[in-house]
């Protein structure tokens, strides 16, 4: 074959390639939208879902997606950072304690989501919640259940690779002479850490965080088992409450509801929020991550 | 023998295997200035931070010899770092002042050592600022960030900020020579009026400054300390054929 057919075919197949990226994007985009424009308003996501959650709105599943998020961030961006900080200022490249974490951080981020849904039913809810009925009430089943707390933990299981990535990221663009400038004046390594590193870092601390919860708010195979409901007349009130999610009224209605094709506008609606949701979220998280590596450079 | 306040005995550091400082051994006085110079990699940089043990930081690095502050060898095995670095204050070749106010910098140091009273922290920060002669030009912008100043005015603020943890020797690493000549005249001035409290000791790839402001000069080459004299004597009457050349710019 001739040298520039070649490259003609080459540049054909990529440029093919990105189009039917484009074209998948764009449809998922546009079906969702046309779907789900004309019954996104207000009332949709401020009513609780009516007469079989064939009518009705979605507020229940966006406050049980909001507190979820929330409780996950408590639990994983201080466990996440404290082990960035670790690994960035304590470890050593070399050492096998340092390389041993990386080595478990990015498994962690390739085990399927609902494997963690499963370890959080085996572990959090069979095991922890178990025992704490046991030594709290004598067995009284108050823990021992899926709820939003077993499920925010799953979940910040889900995410803790996530926000030790992007807090090291950040951690590491600190210039070595500003520790030297803190360190020389006799503070010590974690005066330098708490006074220097960190205050430098919140934009990488924020970038994770949110990158945390818009994968958080997206995944429902964690929460499956370990917390999210079919349908509540009420909104969680504790943390031993179960709740309900955008993702998971997604699947149910999809699935579960007595009429189908009645709630198929409710279901685009539902997709519309969670997507722009998500969406806005990265938006957010990609604008921090490049003003970050702008000032790395 | 007491006058001097740094004595070095048989210093050598490896970077991995390489031999960067070869059985260094020299005297630093009190409350004068004492210049280094040599071509670049003559191993001066490297031997100024082994003065406040800054190269603890840098992984693969071996040291052997000994290094007397007001005669206690600071490479002891139970000598606290963080008090050293107190007493031993250093500035950089790239000025390097916090993403804090002037202030705050120069406030920091105070600070981490448990000082939190303001009328207290007030006077530190003012006779610092007054001390790197820096005060008049922001006094009205204390609150303003240390970044928003000019390169020169920054390196300044880095010196206050090292004199407000009161220290004894004051280490510089080349620390004009990314500054205009205005800049740099100021900072020299400023080294001159220190020399009056603080030994400071200083490296520069700039020979002139070296003769303008210090009154003992070391010349390294190769890791290895050439000479060391009176300024006046190792730019008049240098003693070996080496510091010679370099002196009169035929190499390096």
């Amino acid at each position: 074959m001739n040298r520039n057919i070649k490259d003609t075919v080459v540049e054909g197949i990529t440029g093919v390639s990105v189009l039917l990226i484009i074209f998948i994007i764009v449809s998922i985009l546009a079906v969702t939208i046309v779907g789900g424009w004309s019954k996104l308003n207000w009332t949709f996501l401020s009513e609780f879902p009516k007469d079989g959650m064939t009518r009705g709105g979605i507020f229940p599943a966006i406050v049980g997606t909001a507190a979820m998020t929330l409780i996950m961030a408590i639990a994983a961006v201080p466990f996440g950072v404290i082990t960035a900080i670790y690994l960035a200022e304590y470890a050593s490249e070399k050492s096998i304690m340092a390389k041993t974490i990386r080595f478990a951080v990015k498994t962690l981020a390739v085990v399927p989501s609902i494997i963690f849904g499963l370890f959080g039913l085996g572990f959090f809810i069979s095991f922890i919640g178990k025992n704490m009925d046991i030594l709290l009430s004598g067995g009284e089943l108050k823990w021992g259940q899926p709820n939003i707390l077993w499920a925010s933990l799953t979940m910040a299981l889900l995410t803790l690779p996530v926000v030790i990535v992007s807090v090291e990221e950040a951690i590491k663009t600190i210039p070595r002479e500003m520790r030297e400038a803190s360190l020389a004046l006799g503070a010590t390594k974690w005066q330098t850490i708490k006074n220097v590193v960190l205050p430098g870092s919140i934009s990488g601390i924020l970038t994770g965080t949110i990158l945390a919860v818009s994968r958080g708010a997206g995944e429902v195979a964690p929460i499956l088992f370990t917390g999210a409901a079919y349908f509540l007349s009420d909104l969680p009130k504790s943390l031993s409450d179960q709740f309900m999610s955008l993702g998971y009224h997604i699947y149910i209605m999809s699935t579960q509801s007595s009429d189908v094709d009645a709630t198929l506008p409710i279901q685009f609606a539902t997709t519309l929020v969670l997507l722009l949701l998500t969406f806005s979220l990265n938006a957010v998280a990609v604008t921090l991550r490049y003003r970050i590596r702008r000032r790395a450079k | 023998m007491n006058d001097f306040k740094v004595k070095v005995k048989d210093l050598s550091l490896w970077y991995g295997t390489s031999r960067a400082l070869k059985n260094i051994s020299m005297d630093i006085p009190e409350k004068k200035v004492t210049a280094f110079i040599g071509p670049s990699g003559c191993g001066k940089s490297t031997f100024l931070r082994t003065l406040n043990r800054m190269n603890d930081l840098i992984d693969n690095v071996t040291i052997k010899g000994e290094v007397y502050v007001d005669n206690i060898n600071i490479y002891d095995k139970n000598i606290d770092v963080v008090n050293l670095r107190k007493k031993v204050g250093m500035i950089f070749q790239k000025s390097n002042p916090f993403a804090k106010s002037v202030y705050d910098n120069i406030a920091f140091g105070p600070r981490i050592n448990g000082i939190s009273q303001k009328s207290i922290l007030d006077e530190i920060v003012e006779r610092s600022l007054k001390q790197a002669a820096i005060w008049d030009e922001v006094k009205d912008r204390l609150f303003n960030s240390a970044l928003s100043l000019s390169g020169g005015q920054q390196q300044r603020i880095c010196i206050a900020r090292s004199l407000a943890v009161n220290p004894e020797i004051i280490l510089m690493d080349e620390p004009a020579s990314a500054l205009d000549p205005i800049s740099t005249s100021k900072i020299e001035e400023l080294i001159h009026e220190l020399k009056k409290e603080y030994t400071i000791i200083i490296v520069t790839h700039n020979m002139q400054q070296a003769a303008r402001t210090s009154d003992m000069t070391a010349f390294f080459y190769m890791g290895d300390l050439v000479e060391m004299n009176r300024t006046e004597l190792i730019f008049s009457n240098p003693a070996k054929k080496q510091t010679e050349d370099y002196i009169s710019g035929r190499f390096g």
